[in-house]
């Protein structure tokens, strides 16, 4: 059975001061295998994010349904871990309370709350950071913290919406490293929105490409590139065929939206 | 002079300091000087001459001490009633529809025009005096908090939700000390306005305080003592609102870290 079910989903914005409604996402239809790493691939303004934000409950789908584990998605829950692009990160809480905070919701005594925190700060590399505010932390450690305090939820599956996004270049490649190695060591459902090729395919093990607006799913294409995976891959024949062939994908639906665009302008 | 550019902070006192002086000499010159009649303004050294004999022989000190107490009551009983209030109105939307309306008009209501009413239903004792700066500050306090309230990052909100809070965790978890910070900015902002409001308040059916001293010495045409009057609420909301924002400091250095 797969973990996730993605039924049919669809997204519709009502128009702005009665004008046409405006199509965010084509039905989609997608299953997620259990501890499966599904990177989500698109042009800007695609409707990928609109997809996990409606697996993750904060919007609902105009039609269709999301189950996990067989249970219908109705609201935002502890079981969908999310990471967002921006950094979201309580600013009044240290580093330790952040990741404490899912478990402190919950209810769960101090005690037991602080074993979890110590091995996830241990885990994302963030020892001796533990009483720092998130001002004082640069982004890739806040990303690092966003990233604890969801898994120290231990969700269900973990949604991931272009985190590193904000990051540079050099950062954003330790972090796919850190985040990758994570899952191959704890196995985790995850589901990765991103914008970035390279990103999509060394962290998946299977990319699901979306068209230009409205979004549906173009193509989906295994990854059976060896783990564990280190950055010396990005470079290797293999991954170099994966990637021409995607950026074409990506290609032709970047070229469909810079063409739309000027003619609506 | 480069716009925008800082000035090194040794400059900036001695800047803020030379207009103080640039101001007493100024005055010092029109008054000392000849230049303006001293039945309408007193010289600077007979004010403090006079606030001298105010402080040892009037015991100016007593309506200083209960001018304090009359805005810090007013003002606390201002802040219970409406912070709460305020946070409501920001957090349920339903909430603010019913109450916003009201509260913006009620802002609008000069407080000094409620002391007739307020000496009507309450005499002219202490608790029309607390009434006066409670019904000036709590309208403010109410509707700037829950602006405050309604503008929170709805991104902490989605992440404490896909965290696991419920509705009632976000407004105690996220939303207050969100915007903890700020509320307390605001009652910095509103307690410098009811130094305002209460002199308004001694200046009207009183028998003590900074104002009554003030409306009492206009009658004997003490200008000095009205100017040494003026400089002491200069000088205590200036004090106040020092420990004010050193006491935010302390109670949210996340905000500033």
């Amino acid at each position: 059975m797969s973990k996730l079910l993605i039924e049919g989903v669809s997204r519709t914005f009502a128009g702005v001061r009665g004008g046409q409604p405006v199509k965010a996402l084509m039905p989609v239809d997608l299953a997620v295998a259990a501890n499966d790493f599904i990177t989500i691939l698109g042009p800007s303004g695609c409707g990928k994010s609109t997809l996990l934000r409606i697996v993750a409950g904060l919007e609902a789908p105009s039609e269709g349904r999301v189950l996990l584990d067989g249970k219908a998605v109705t609201r935002p829950g502890p079981d969908r871990g999310m990471v967002f692009q921006s950094y979201t990160l309580f600013p009044w809480l240290t580093v330790a309370e952040n990741i404490a905070f899912g478990l402190r919701e919950r209810g769960m005594a101090q005690k037991e709350r602080d074993g979890i925190v110590a091995s996830y700060v241990d885990l994302v590399g963030l020892k001796g950071f533990e009483n720092h505010w998130p001002k004082q932390l640069s982004g890739g450690m806040q990303q690092r913290t966003a990233i604890a305090r969801a898994l120290a939820n231990d969700p269900e599956i973990l949604l991931l919406d272009e985190p590193f996004g904000a990051l540079d270049n050099q950062t954003r490649g330790l972090m796919q490293e850190l985040l990758l190695g994570i899952w191959e060591r704890r196995k985790k459902t995850v589901l990765f929105v991103t914008h970035d090729i390279e990103e999509a395919i060394f962290m998946a093990s299977r990319v699901i490409v979306m068209t230009a607006r409205p979004g549906r799913i173009k193509s989906d294409v295994a990854i059976d590139l060896p783990h564990p995976r280190h950055y010396t891959l990005k470079t290797s024949p293999e991954f170099s065929g994966l990637k021409a062939r995607l950026t074409e994908d990506i290609r032709v639906e970047a070229m469909r939206t810079t063409q739309v665009q000027p003619a609506e302008a | 002079m480069r716009p925008l550019h800082p000035v090194s902070p040794g400059l900036r006192t001695v800047l803020g300091i030379s207009f103080f002086v640039l101001f007493i000499a100024f005055w010092a010159w029109i008054t000392l000087g000849g230049h303006v009649n001293r039945i309408f303004l007193a010289d600077p050294l007979s004010m403090l001459r006079d606030g001298w004999r105010l402080l040892v022989e009037d015991r100016f000190w007593l309506d200083i001490l209960i001018t304090i107490w009359r805005v810090f009551g007013g003002f606390v009983l201002a802040s219970v009633v409406a912070v709460p209030i305020g946070i409501a109105m920001g957090a349920w939307k339903p909430v603010e529809a019913f109450l916003e309306p009201f509260v913006s008009f009620a802002r609008y209501l000069p407080a000094s025009a409620f002391i007739p009413l307020l000496i009507l239903w309450a005499g002219i004792g202490e608790l029309e005096k607390l009434l006066v700066i409670f019904v000036g500050s709590v309208f403010q306090i109410i509707l700037i908090v829950a602006v405050k309230v309604g503008s929170t990052r709805r991104d902490l909100v989605e992440a404490a939700y896909t965290l696991g809070s419920t509705n009632n965790g976000i407004v105690r978890r996220v939303i207050m000390p969100a915007n903890a910070p700020e509320i307390a900015e605001t009652l910095r902002l509103v307690l410098g306005w009811a130094w305002t409001y209460v002199i308004v308040a001694e200046l009207i059916g009183s028998s003590s305080g900074i104002g009554y001293m003030i409306i009492n010495s206009q009658s004997r045409l003490a200008t000095g003592q009205i100017i040494f009057g003026i400089i002491v609420i200069g000088l205590i909301g200036l004090l106040s609102d020092f420990a004010f924002k050193a006491f935010n400091r302390w109670l949210f250095p996340w905000s500033l870290a």
